[in-house]
């Protein structure tokens, strides 16, 4: 079981979040604007990225708090956690 | 009563005081507190315990410890029996009863033993060969294979009388393993102040120092050990766990442990406490001390009875005070095997060592000294005997190892102890995504590369000597501390060991030759556990099967309950040389928990019976369990599904539930619907865009009925929204997606429209809601309220007010989901029993009859209300309920633009419609597919499915909801509802059967 | 007591009362002492943590600040807040002080982004004390309870078991409030009296 560092409430077990995919995927400002295949692109189309991955979790159990964490897909290793809104942070781990 | 013939007068760490009666195989034998059963069966003479697997050959006890794969008992009997545990780690006590598995009628006599002698037919690859060809083969051998094969019987009498407890714990360091390295780790540790777990498998710390004789500061190692517990035991934050095993080792220093808390007593007689419990730590820092397990050597029939490890044959000596033979072949490919012939000797067994090696290491001359005969460059070529050895041939190895140099000679012994090498128990450090890497001299793969936060301490780690381990150990133990964060454990004194001699290198003579000097090749064991020898790893890299993960599911080896502790390393060495390779370029298996096998019982703890899932019961759940209500699981909420009065059936309840209710009135309890407040200034504006019709025109003391989609256009849930003020609406969600809407609605907010300035909260549980429907519906109300104008004009349809009903405050919507004149009262939950009781009462006179989900559902239907989640599956856009008319034009909403693409613009999806049955008595079961015609060639087009489902006693038909292709423009036409042994004939109509204008809930 | 003036408490249909003269007696000798502390006046409020006038307000009202630290509680006679996230508290306060308290908050806050919602109904409270108490919630919660890591005064919510938990940390004891949903505290009830059977438990009446 992972351990997620909440922005708000600290480490806590993987049980207590939920997922929510890709993260810094952002809605068409005029959806209407779009055609289909550029909708499309939006709703269904993902990287599925092997290594750095950017994505967004709810610490449903908890503060109730949406947030953003780069995770590696392949050693579950979690390299940073940083709020909505923020930038993601270039390479590199949490802290350095 | 046995006289245990073979124990020791002294010596051992059993209690020679406190002997313990037991029955094996129906004798009632006698051990001692401080026995395993294998030592106790030891003790006795019994070497033969258990049957093997495929050819049912006798099996003796192999280990003393956690790798065993031949001691496997059943033990006890009734609902606590447990197959498949290892004697050598279940511990003696009082009236113990154990029986051994896979042989029938008896031990000695059995009948399976035929496999043996029909061998060839088993090859490897037997069950994929089988399931191969012929193609229906496996349905007939199958039945065979079960009963002939498979190991010990799971209890067939339950539930499990015994308790099973969890434990979540975090900690600094965690140690594995409280041998010499461990204990020194955990001392370390402990010392800095760090919080620390020490778990060790075994009933009593210490390891591998109760098996020996070695000392610690010239005093037997126990004593050491004796006073670093209590070292330990002064430390307030080290907790140490004995019987308790360490079997996985997941992501992010996730660690699982088995503690068998009371299985060491008698069954049943601590009933206060736990059989076991699941310990699921939390570590920052690992250490793992879980030393080494020795490796058999594969020789012509290696799997005897009395053929067992060097080093468990020393530990019976030593540690439980068995003298395990008269006299012992000692076969040696690594030093260790001479350790165990010199304690033998010294409590009077006769041994002759053979060493595989050309030249006889330096620790020989400590075995020569007693007068040990030590031929060198020896191996075994073979063995006699039956239940039992009873000789052994040996001859002279070639230069090669490949065959033999010269005659054979036969050795009598009642004992061959072997020592192929040491595995250090990587297990978890594998699992833990650590990398492995082969260590030469000693043959054996030790831990390279860590993953994660852990560090490997002594024989683990390849470091066998006493002396390094303990030192390697205290450097594991401080250094884990120190990266959490605690230093001052470098310091902890460590006890002097006695200086070996230099080891000699191990011999990695994987197989010894084949075939005896002019004789015919005998089977060489290398899984003991899954009968798998030399020659099916052979066939198998003949047939192809060069990948070390085919090799096990080819031939089975390592794929037992041991998981192949004592084969795996062999098999990849025999794989190696026949395909001219190294052993690491082979590689080994992954290595999964759980490390031994655990009970289902402790992985689900208290998670059983009434504890199974939490029962969410509503505030008026004791008035429906006092009148007698059937009750059905909506999500976990127990909801009153109908109320039968005696001699009704569940037909006859629901219709009457049904006919009150449009000819009377009727009570439904309505506290699970999901409730959230959304307050704000923008709580108009995210209404607006989650819902596909418009909310922030909607006055106050008004409500609206209302749809939420997916981003792709799909319906997510619908519900009814009150607005309470210009700032603050009460969103009703479905029962079931309470949790998800709210979560929906905060998704949006925290992430993609921050800027909203609006707060959704979840007051679900503060309400409890009495919805009250039919003709009297208002006169009921009347009765119970003095403050609420209940007059249409005042309070119209879909509209709410506050006020008192019987007498406690109250807010009252005048919303419907029967189609009836319809009243939801809300209040404070805790008066729910309180309202519901005087509505009851108040009712008595209406002849108000209180209704459950069934009737609930059937009113609906008539109606053509759907429920988000049964007439919809994910797939459902608005338009495709017919509800194109709640799609905002002006607005966009999620989901607006999907519902534009071509694909959900498609004439042909599956649209909502009703359905009526040519015979009007016929209720078709709600899954039904539906087609165009009777009968036909398949594949027959499917067109949808019956969705809703129900009699109607308001209307004397049968009415159906469904979801058919093209649905809308199908009006009329007939249709076929296709049932596994007939065709039921349908017309398409109209979604509403009832009530199409809703005069009713209007008026 | 489980009933009053009609309004039951969540766990009213299990007799909690009548247990609690039976086992009180023991409860001195009890590793586990557990009961039902209903009747808690709670209010959900929600603001910004980042506005003076907000906390200021809410202080001036209750009669403590709504704390900024996460997973804190401020409590001053009688009334707490409970930090839940980062612009969200649950404020405690006696029973039937929440009318006012909501009207002059609403007055107070008047002009604010900020919203209270009386969920008094919503959740009970469990008390859970005695020297093994932090122990049974190990058995099914997974956060760190050691006193190097929470204590009192500090707040979480969490999993206790299969249900949700707010739980705050009272005194040393170590004593603790379990906030659980209404309809999920015969359930809470139920396993934490199973867990606790190993250590000896009593009943105690609020």
């Amino acid at each position: 079981m992972l351990l997620i560092e909440c922005p708000w409430c600290g480490p806590r077990d993987e049980q207590e979040f939920g997922y929510g995919g890709e993260a810094h995927i952002v809605r068409p400002a005029d959806p209407h604007a779009l055609d289909d295949a550029a909708w499309g692109e939006y709703l269904f189309m993902r990287t599925n990225r092997k290594g750095a991955h950017r994505e967004r979790w709810v610490h449903s159990e908890g503060c109730r708090r949406w947030f953003n964490v780069v995770r590696d897909t392949v050693s579950h290793e979690i390299l940073a956690v940083y709020r909505v809104g923020e930038a993601p942070p270039a390479a590199g781990r949490r802290g350095e | 009563m046995s006289e245990q013939p073979f124990r020791l007068f002294a010596g051992g760490r059993v209690d020679r005081e406190r002997p313990l009666d037991f029955v094996w195989a129906g004798r009632r034998l006698q051990g001692y507190a401080g026995d395993t059963l294998a030592s106790a069966l030891l003790a006795n003479g019994i070497h033969l315990v258990g049957r093997s697997f495929k050819y049912h050959r006798p099996r003796g006890i192999l280990s003393a410890g956690a790798e065993e794969p031949n001691a496997l008992v059943q033990l006890e009997r009734g609902a606590r029996t447990q197959p498949n545990l290892r004697a050598t780690q279940v511990e003696l006590y009082a009236g113990l009863h154990a029986e051994p598995q896979n042989c029938w009628p008896s031990l000695e006599l059995d009948v399976g033993a035929i496999n043996g002698l029909v061998s060839r037919l088993l090859p490897a690859g037997f069950y994929y060969k089988t399931f191969m060809w012929p193609r229906d083969g496996w349905m007939v051998y199958e039945r065979f294979i079960r009963r002939a094969a498979g190991l010990g019987r799971a209890p067939s009498e339950g539930p499990d009388p015994d308790v099973y407890d969890k434990m979540h714990v975090h900690c600094d360091v965690l140690v594995v393993g409280a041998g010499p390295a461990g204990l020194a780790a955990a001392l370390a540790a402990g010392a800095s102040g760090a919080r620390v777990i020490l778990a060790d498998e075994q009933s009593e710390p210490g390891g591998s120092l109760l098996a020996t004789r070695e000392t610690l500061d010239g005093e037997p190692a126990a004593r050491w050990v004796e006073r670093a517990l209590a070292d330990l035991g002064a430390m307030d934050e080290v907790r140490v766990l004995p019987r308790t095993t360490v079997f996985g080792y997941h992501d992010h220093n996730y660690l699982t442990l088995a503690e068998r808390v009371t299985d060491h007593l008698p069954p049943g007689s601590a009933p206060d406490r736990p059989r076991q419990r699941l310990w699921k730590v939390r570590a920052r820092e690992v250490v793992l001390a879980t030393g080494a397990h020795e490796r058999p050597m594969v020789f012509a029939q290696n799997d005897r009875p009395g053929i067992m490890l060097a080093g468990a044959a020393r530990t019976y000596v030593n540690r439980y005070g068995v003298r395990p033979a008269d006299r012992a072949l000692v076969v040696a490919a690594d030093d260790g095997a001479y350790a165990a012939a010199v304690d033998l000797a010294d409590v009077g067994v006769e041994v002759t060592v053979v060493d595989v090696r050309a030249q006889a290491p330096a620790c020989a001359e400590q075995a020569r000294a007693r007068s040990i005969e030590v031929l060198a460059g020896h191996g075994v070529v073979r063995t006699f005997g039956g239940s039992r050895v009873r000789a052994a041939e040996v001859a002279p190895l070639d230069g090669t190892g490949a065959g033999w140099a010269g005659g054979a000679r036969t050795l009598r012994c009642d004992l061959v102890a072997m020592c192929g090498g040491w595995n250090p128990t990587v297990h978890l450090f594998s699992q833990s995504g650590g990398r492995l890497a082969w260590n030469a001299e000693r043959a054996c793969f030790v831990p390279a590369e860590a993953r994660q936060r852990v560090r490997v301490a002594g024989a683990a780690n390849g470091t066998f000597s006493l002396a390094a381990a303990l030192t390697e150990g205290r450097a594991g133990g401080d250094a884990a501390a120190r990266a959490a964060g605690f230093s001052g454990g470098a310091d902890v004194a460590l006890p002097a060991a006695e200086e070996g001699a230099e080891p000699a290198p191990t011999r990695a003579l994987w197989s010894l030759p084949t075939r005896p000097p002019g004789g015919a090749p005998a089977k060489h064991f290398v899984d003991f556990q899954n009968d798998v020898t030399a020659n099916d790893v052979a066939l198998a890299a003949r047939e192809g099967y060069r990948s070390v993960e085919h090799l096990k599911r080819y031939t089975t080896t390592g794929m037992g309950t041991d998981q192949g502790k004592t084969s795996n390393v062999n098999a990849l060495g025999i794989l190696a040389g026949l395909l001219g390779r190294e052993v690491p370029e082979v590689g080994t298996t992954t290595f999964r928990p759980p490390y031994t096998p655990v009970t289902f019982g402790v992985l689900a703890g208290r998670d059983v019976g009434a504890l199974a899932d939490p029962v969410r019961t509503t505030p008026m759940h004791r008035w429906h369990v006092a009148q007698g209500a059937r009750f059905e699981d909506v999500g976990q909420w127990k909801r009153p599904w109908y109320y039968p009065r005696p001699g009704e059936s569940m037909h006859d309840a629901v219709s009457r539930e049904c006919l009150a209710a449009r000819n009377a009135v009727a009570l439904l309890d309505a506290s699970t619907l999901g409730k959230i407040e959304v307050r704000g200034p923008d709580a108009g504006e995210l209404l607006d865009r989650i819902y596909t019709n418009g909310f922030k025109k909607l006055p106050v003391g008004r409500c609206r009925y209302g749809l939420m989609c997916r981003e792709d256009g799909m319906v997510l849930d619908d519900g009814v929204s009150a607005r309470l003020a210009d700032d603050r609406f009460l969103v009703h969600t479905t029962t079931g997606n309470a949790a998800r809407v709210l979560a929906w609605l905060e998704e949006w907010r925290q992430t993609e429209w921050p800027e909203l300035r609006v707060w959704c909260d979840s007051v679900t549980e503060q309400w409890a809601t009495a919805s009250l429907s039919g003709p009297f519906a208002r006169r009921l109300l009347g009765e119970l309220t003095r403050d609420i104008d209940l007059d249409p004009e005042a309070f119209p349809f879909m509209a709410w007010r506050a006020g008192t009903v019987a007498g406690i405050p109250a807010r009252v919507m005048r919303v419907s989901f029967t189609g009836e004149q319809s009243y939801e009262v809300s209040v404070g939950a805790g008066f729910g029993l309180a309202l519901w009781t005087a509505i009851a009462l108040a009712g008595e006179r209406y002849g108000l009859t209180p209704f459950g989900t069934e009737t609930m559902h059937v009113l609906r239907a008539e109606k053509g209300f759907i429920i988000a989640g049964q007439d919809t599956d994910g797939t459902v856009t608005p338009h495709d309920l017919g509800l194109g008319a709640m799609v905002a034009r002006h607005k966009d909403f999620i989901g607006k633009r999907s519902l534009a693409r071509a694909d959900t613009l498609r004439a042909d999806r599956k649209q909502l419609v009703g359905l009526r049955t040519d015979d009007p008595r016929e209720v078709l079961p709600e899954g039904g597919q539906i087609v165009a015609r009777a009968g036909g060639r398949p594949p027959v087009p499917m067109l949808g499915h019956v969705t809703s489902s129900y009699w109607s006693a308001n209307l004397g038909h049968s009415i159906a909801l469904a979801l058919v292709k093209g649905g809308h423009a199908r009006l009329g036409e007939s249709l076929v509802v296709q049932l596994p042994q007939r065709s039921v004939p349908v017309t398409v109509v109209a979604p509403t059967f009832l009530d199409p204008d809703g005069e009713r809930m209007r008026g | 007591m489980a009933e009053q003036h009609g309004r039951q408490s969540a766990l009213a249909g299990l007799g909690l009362d009548a247990q609690a003269r039976i086992s009180t007696r023991g409860a001195g000798e009890a590793g586990v002492r557990l009961g039902e502390r209903p009747w808690r006046a709670q209010l959900a409020l929600r603001g910004d943590p980042e506005s003076e006038a907000f906390l200021t307000g809410v202080e001036s009202v209750l009669g403590v600040a709504p704390p900024t630290a996460p997973l804190t509680v401020s409590s001053r006679r009688g009334v707490a807040c409970l930090w839940l996230g980062p612009d969200e508290w649950l404020v405690t306060l006696p029973d039937r002080r929440e009318p006012r308290a909501i009207a002059r908050l609403e007055e107070r806050l008047a002009g604010l982004h900020f919203a209270v919602n009386d969920v008094s109904h919503a959740r009970t409270v469990l008390g859970l004390a005695g020297p093994r108490a932090r122990e049974v919630l190990m058995k099914g919660c997974a956060l760190d309870l050691h006193p190097r890591s929470f204590g009192p005064g500090r707040c979480a919510q969490s999993s206790l078991a299969r249900c949700h938990v707010l739980l705050h940390q009272l005194d040393a004891e170590p004593a603790y409030d379990l906030y659980v949903h209404r309809s999920f505290a015969e359930y809470a009830w139920r396993w934490l009296c199973d867990a606790a059977a190993e250590h000896g438990l009593a009943i105690v009446a609020d």
